[in-house]
């Protein structure tokens, strides 16, 4: 037999042990739910939400080089938000629609990771 | 004495050049817990077996300094010799010759190993410990990768190829294992990545461990680059000479058979299997159950644990195993189990080995990472891995077969020669209580007790289909078998498929989803 680098292969032949292993959950494909492991992959996924369209997130990491924007302001669309370097481009970003800036959460000269909220936005009043 | 003066010059030159890097780098080297490259390949190979070639060869830059830089073997160890008998081409990259750097002439040596392992039909075995492209050398050492990746490709699905690394592997060096058939890693000793911690933190500001980038285990466990892995270099040779003895050093011929064996495994095959169709189980024990000797080598262990691959022996010959592993998240079929199982079907189809395919499979990973990551893609290519293989094809239900997984999992609508089912299979368009819950909608809603009339229709259904006779009725399912008459029937479907022969469109090769 091989030999098995898995952290341990559980005594699969007493079933009241699995169902009591914390490793074995109860995993719904469709209509049924079977009792199995999950992956480290599968644990860390990341977990879908609805992305809001008052958030500016960056869809990519880089350094903050210009916001010529402030809060309170009411930026029409198509106007410059901010701009990224990222792997040696100048990423402009753009307003996507015309609103008010709520808050912004970067600086300029910030390193920014991927998918961080850098603008919020709020409707305008008209 | 002339004769005898330049013999003793020859030796002398020999055995400089044997000292690679010399004393105070093979220090460092064994510091770092590394074996050197000659070591390491004498340690693979049969003693006394290795005949190095090329050991005179020299770099030719003239820039930057290195018109005066003698560099032993310029870095790299090439040469053949056997293992259990068996003739294989092997180098090695010395990183105490400057890092193991790869300028052109290094690569020449390397590409001439793998173009005689191509022409004489031998597995090619490539040991990596190198720091990258030799900068000094500049387009040279670019050159040099590309003409490695491009002999890569062309031997690819001729002889096997095998990648281990002992040590760094970056930048573009990676792609070199990336194309062959399966690469080796041991744990804090692989370290494989394009672009480097250094470069993620200056760019993107991620600061990360080399460890946690590209180490063994993220490469064994999540990224599926690596196909085994090990704790210690020795027990990484071991594998590779496991593996050797399994599989065929070319398309043209068979694994070498090894004498026939029962399984010893002490579990009866009727036991493993629970009665409960929620509970898992280790597919593996089925393997065990019905492999020559017990014996089974797996591939990927830690990635995509969902799905079982690896090869084992019936009656003496290779054969692969592809399974589903309710152990994992129920068995289903995701992203990486369909790429981890294509390349598999592909490499045992190229290489005439027959498949065996274990089914117990609830269906494909509902989720948006999984829709996201382009599961129809992936997925796809197992279809395709299926359908193209004309090895011989067979397949068991365990217990159950619902959906598209049923299609994928070598079924007859794909071409498979032999299907078998085990009594208690369900094969069915979906579980039971989905099916149940879609067919009897009305019924269910208008029911005075809707769990009532719910249990029941989903009694009915399992009654009605979820068993192995609808499909056996149709002919998709061969025979219906008592789970101990499994291998008997294995080896009979091996027997008389044996001078397989089975025709595909004439065409200069298909475009597979990759």
């Amino acid at each position: 037999m091989s030999k098995s680098r898995k952290v341990n292969i559980t005594d699969l032949n007493n079933m009241s042990k699995i169902n009591n292993n914390p490793d074995f959950v109860d995993f719904a494909v469709t209509a049924r739910k079977y009792k199995t492991q999950l992956t480290k992959k599968y644990k860390s996924r990341k977990v879908w939400s609805n992305p809001s369209p008052y958030e500016i997130q960056s869809y990519i990491p880089g350094t903050i080089i210009q916001v010529p924007v402030e809060e309170g302001q009411i930026v029409k669309e198509g106007e410059l938000l901010l701009i990224i370097e990222a792997m040696k481009m100048m990423n402009r970003i753009q307003m996507p629609f015309t609103a008010k800036i709520k808050k912004i959460n970067v600086t300029v000269g910030s390193k920014i990771p991927k998918d961080m909220i850098m603008i919020e936005l709020e409707g305008t009043e008209d | 004495m002339t004769l005898k003066k330049n013999i003793l010059a020859l030796r002398q030159k020999k055995a400089i050049i044997e000292k690679g890097g010399g004393d105070k780098a093979i220090e460092k080297q064994m510091a770092m817990g590394k074996m050197t490259a000659r070591e390491r390949i004498l340690a693979l190979l049969d003693a006394d077996s290795f005949h190095e070639y090329d050991m005179f060869v020299e770099h030719e830059e003239r820039n930057f300094g290195m018109e005066d830089k003698v560099l032993a073997g310029d870095g790299v160890i090439t040469g053949t010799g056997t293992i259990s008998g068996a003739s294989v081409c092997v180098y090695a990259q010395d990183f105490t010759v400057m890092g193991g750097s790869l300028g052109l002439k290094h690569a020449r040596k390397i590409t001439k190993i793998m173009d005689h392992a191509l022409k004489m039909k031998m597995p090619c075995i490539g040991i990596n410990d190198s720091g990258g492209a030799r900068i000094q050398e500049g387009i040279g050492a670019l050159a040099g990768y590309g003409e490695i990746f491009w002999r890569n490709t062309m031997a690819s699905g001729v002889i096997p190829q095998i990648s281990v690394i002992l040590g760094p592997c970056a930048g573009g060096a990676v792609y070199s294992p990336a194309l062959t058939d399966f690469v080796f890693v041991v744990e804090n000793i692989s370290k494989m990545f394009i672009t480097g911690p250094n470069v993620i933190e200056t760019v993107l500001g991620e600061k990360i461990s080399q460890e946690d980038l590209g180490g063994a285990r993220v490469h064994a466990e999540i990224t599926g680059n690596a196909h085994f892995y090990a704790l210690t270099e020795l027990e990484c040779l071991d594998q590779i000479k496991e593996l050797i003895s399994l599989i065929p050093h070319s398309n043209q011929q068979k694994a070498i058979p090894a004498k026939p064996a029962k399984p010893t495994f002490k579990k009866n095959i009727e036991k493993i299997i629970p009665s409960d169709p929620k509970q898992p189980y280790d597919v593996r024990e089925i393997i065990f159950a019905l492999a020559d000797d017990s014996k089974f080598l797996e591939i990927q262990e830690l990635w995509a644990p969902n799905i079982v691959i690896g090869f084992g022996r019936m009656k003496g010959e290779t054969v692969g195993f592809v399974a589903n592993q309710p152990l994992y998240l129920a068995g289903v079929l995701d992203c990486d189990a369909s790429d981890k199982a294509a390349r598999f079907i592909r490499f045992c189809d190229a290489f005439n080995i027959p498949i065996i395919t274990l089914e117990d499979m609830p269906g494909y990973l509902p989720g948006v990472d999984q829709e996201h990551a382009g599961v129809i893609r992936h997925g796809a290519k197992m279809l395709y891995a299926y359908s193209e293989a004309t090895v011989p094809k067979i397949t068991v239900i365990l217990r159950k077969a619902y959906g598209g997984g049923y299609i994928a999992m070598n079924s007859r609508h794909l071409g498979a020669d032999f299907m078998f089912a085990w009594p208690g299979a369900e094969i069915a368009v979906m579980g039971p209580e989905g099916a149940a819950n879609i067919i009897f909608r009305k019924e269910i809603m208008e029911a005075e007790n809707e769990d009532a009339m719910r249990q029941q229709k989903v009694q009915e259904y399992i009654e009605k289909f979820a068993n192995p006779f609808v499909a056996a009725s149709k002919g998709y399912i061969d025979a219906v078998i008592e789970p101990l008459e499994t291998r008997e029937l294995l080896l009979h479907a091996l027997e008389v498929s044996k001078n397989k022969d089975d025709y595909r469109p004439a065409k200069k090769h298909g475009v597979p989803p990759f």
